[in-house]
């Protein structure tokens, strides 16, 4: 057993005036600085503008779409499977396409319960699901209205949020229409 | 029947206590936002700055204004299980008690009107400093009563805390100052604040100091400036709203106005102690080096000075808010983004018309009755400024300083303030008989 003693306070912080000098001199260094530099705080005034955000940022969630702007989706049901808070609802449908099986008819998320662990990205094989909009206050004034429907989740460009940043992801024959293999 | 002079002095006396009464009334809004403002500032943040009146948002100011309208519509609870009459007093005592040292606080030396003379002072009590002492000590009654009365574990714990530490700090505060009165050799605050208008003797040298209480006693001024934050449960002995440990202290059961009444006394407390920090340490209104017969016989000086001294606190202040809305100029439109702006040009606009007003004072005689004026006006200024600069202390300190153990605080007291006061006692006591 190793004994590992605490530092204690020496002589001169002891009488803690010493100190307490030092403090007030520190804090009355940033309130002069602040005054006169305002411009070096690091402030972001949050409604007004926004940090730019990283580009790994895990953010809201939007489907993918093939050349055709049909959903990437096969209605797979394995994002459903992996997400723990439940919070998305697939309804599956034929697909006109003979070389897919499935699409998805309804595809809702429920905002509300999302934890964004980013499980459904995980779990995708076509790439189907991503969070990288980089909108991190979702907020909104009824509960209807925070359940993202098909439509609103494939309102983008299909183009990669930051153009630079190319994570690992799969790339599979089903992405076009009618691709083989 | 009463004569004109006896009128006079009654006349005189009722509108200073109406005054004393007000200014700590005043200083409480400011205080609010200085702490606001300050804390943001110290810590890297621009601070409130949301809530607004027609897009006019006066640096934060406007954020006093909301809180009072949401303390004001809050519902008044009084809790089933509270003893109903002393839970209600508690907050009215607390307020009541912190506005009335101000009374005996001289703002400005007296002046001449014709046959009569101006006191700036509602009170001078024969026992003066002692009044203070014993009122303040009074506020310790409206913590002990809210804690007890409240029937609330966390309520009583913070009331038992808080009236030790007052308790205790009041003991090592009275022997502070009883030194300073072995220098002073006089209770009157008058008479005290005078004294501090000379230069600094010492056996029978003069030396280039005013004559203020903290080079005379500076192991006093320290003393009394660690117990008067302990007095007012200020940081870092805030121990009876520790809110880690206690919720909030002794005033988790109140709500509404009667919170906001505990709120109001608790700055109404610091701006008290300001007051009587500068007063009896630094010189209450007197302006260094200069003393009020100086000012009363050189017109040109006190114009000088006041003038000057407002050019330069409104120039600064014009150049900070300047600074602040190049800074924020991007993020607003309309008035939000031109607000600064005004206030900024308005500061830059009094600071000129003070130098203008000073060009052409130069040029004209003054009748006695304008200079009686001048140098009260300039005395309040410098009373004003060394209160604020203490009000800003408490400010500074407490967002510097972490919490103290209760036992660090007790032995703080106890084992090192109290005998430091006595040792103090006895060092100033063979000074002053030396000097004899």
């Amino acid at each position: 057993m190793r004994v590992v003693q605490r530092p204690g306070m020496k002589n001169s912080e002891k009488i803690y005036v010493v100190e307490v000098v030092k403090g007030l001199a520190l804090t009355i260094g940033h309130v002069l600085h602040n005054l006169f530099q305002p411009k070096d705080m690091p402030v972001v005034s949050f409604p007004e503008e926004h940090k730019a955000l990283p580009p790994a940022t895990r953010g809201r969630h939007r489907l993918m779409k093939r050349e055709d702007e049909s959903p990437r989706c096969t209605a797979c049901m394995l994002c459903a499977t992996a997400c723990p808070a439940e919070c998305i609802h697939i309804k599956a449908a034929e697909s006109p396409d003979p070389d897919v099986e499935k699409l998805p008819e309804k595809f809702d998320i429920d905002m509300l319960r999302c934890v964004y662990c980013g499980f459904c990205v995980e779990a995708c094989p076509l790439d189907a699901i991503r969070m990288d909009i980089p909108d991190v206050a979702v907020a909104d004034y009824t509960r209807e209205s925070l359940v993202y429907h098909k439509e609103f989740l494939m309102n983008h460009d299909n183009k990669d949020v930051v153009p630079d940043y190319n994570p690992p992801r799969p790339v599979l024959w089903t992405h076009g229409p009618h691709a083989k293999p | 029947m009463i004569d004109s002079n006896q009128l006079f002095t009654l006349i005189n006396i009722t509108v200073m206590t109406v005054v004393a009464w007000l200014i700590p009334l005043q200083f409480i809004p400011v205080f609010i936002w200085l702490e606001r403002k300050g804390s943001a500032i110290i810590q890297d943040r621009i601070g409130p700055n949301r809530a607004e009146i027609m897009g006019f948002r006066l640096f934060g100011m406007i954020h006093n204004f909301a809180d009072v309208v949401k303390l004001l519509m809050k519902e008044n609870i009084v809790p089933a299980h509270v003893n109903r009459f002393y839970f209600i007093l508690a907050p009215f005592w607390s307020m009541a008690v912190s506005l009335l040292p101000l009374l005996v606080i001289p703002l400005a030396a007296p002046i001449s009107w014709g046959e009569h003379t101006i006191h700036f002072q509602a009170a001078d009590l024969g026992v003066g400093i002692l009044f203070i002492l014993s009122i303040t000590s009074m506020g310790v009654f409206g913590v002990m009563l809210a804690g007890w009365s409240s029937n609330n574990k966390f309520s009583l714990l913070g009331g038992i805390r808080s009236s030790a530490q007052m308790i205790s700090y009041e003991l090592s505060m009275g022997l502070a100052v009883v030194g300073l009165l072995m220098v002073y050799q006089d209770v009157k605050l008058s008479s005290i604040v005078e004294t501090q208008g000379r230069l600094l003797t010492a056996w029978g040298h003069t030396l280039p100091l005013p004559n203020w209480g903290i080079f005379l006693q500076p192991v006093g001024f320290l003393l009394f400036l660690v117990a008067s934050f302990a007095e007012t449960n200020r940081n870092p002995f805030d121990l009876a709203e520790g809110e880690s440990e206690l919720v909030a202290g002794y005033h988790v059961e109140y709500s509404s106005v009667k919170f906001a009444l505990f709120f109001m006394a608790e700055y109404s407390n610091m701006v008290v102690a300001a007051f009587v920090i500068s007063t009896l340490f630094f010189g209450g209104y007197q302006v260094p080096f200069v003393s009020t017969a100086a000012l009363t016989q050189n017109p040109k000086l006190a114009l000088g000075l006041l003038c000057g001294l407002v050019a330069l606190l409104k120039g600064t202040a014009g150049f900070i808010f300047l600074k602040g809305a190049k800074q924020q100029k991007h993020l607003y439109t309309g008035v939000k983004k031109n607000e600064p702006f005004i206030w900024s040009g308005l500061c830059f606009a009094v600071a000129l018309a003070a130098l203008v007003f000073l060009a052409v004072g130069l040029s004209v005689d003054f009748a006695p009755g304008v200079t009686a004026v001048l140098t009260a006006l300039l005395q309040l200024l410098c009373l004003s400024l060394k209160v604020l600069f203490f009000c800003w202390l408490f400010v500074w300190v407490r967002w510097t300083m972490p919490r103290f153990r209760y036992d660090q605080l007790m032995k703080l007291g106890w084992k090192v303030m109290l005998p430091l006061a006595l040792l103090n006692l006895l060092v100033t006591g063979v000074i002053v008989l030396s000097q004899k």
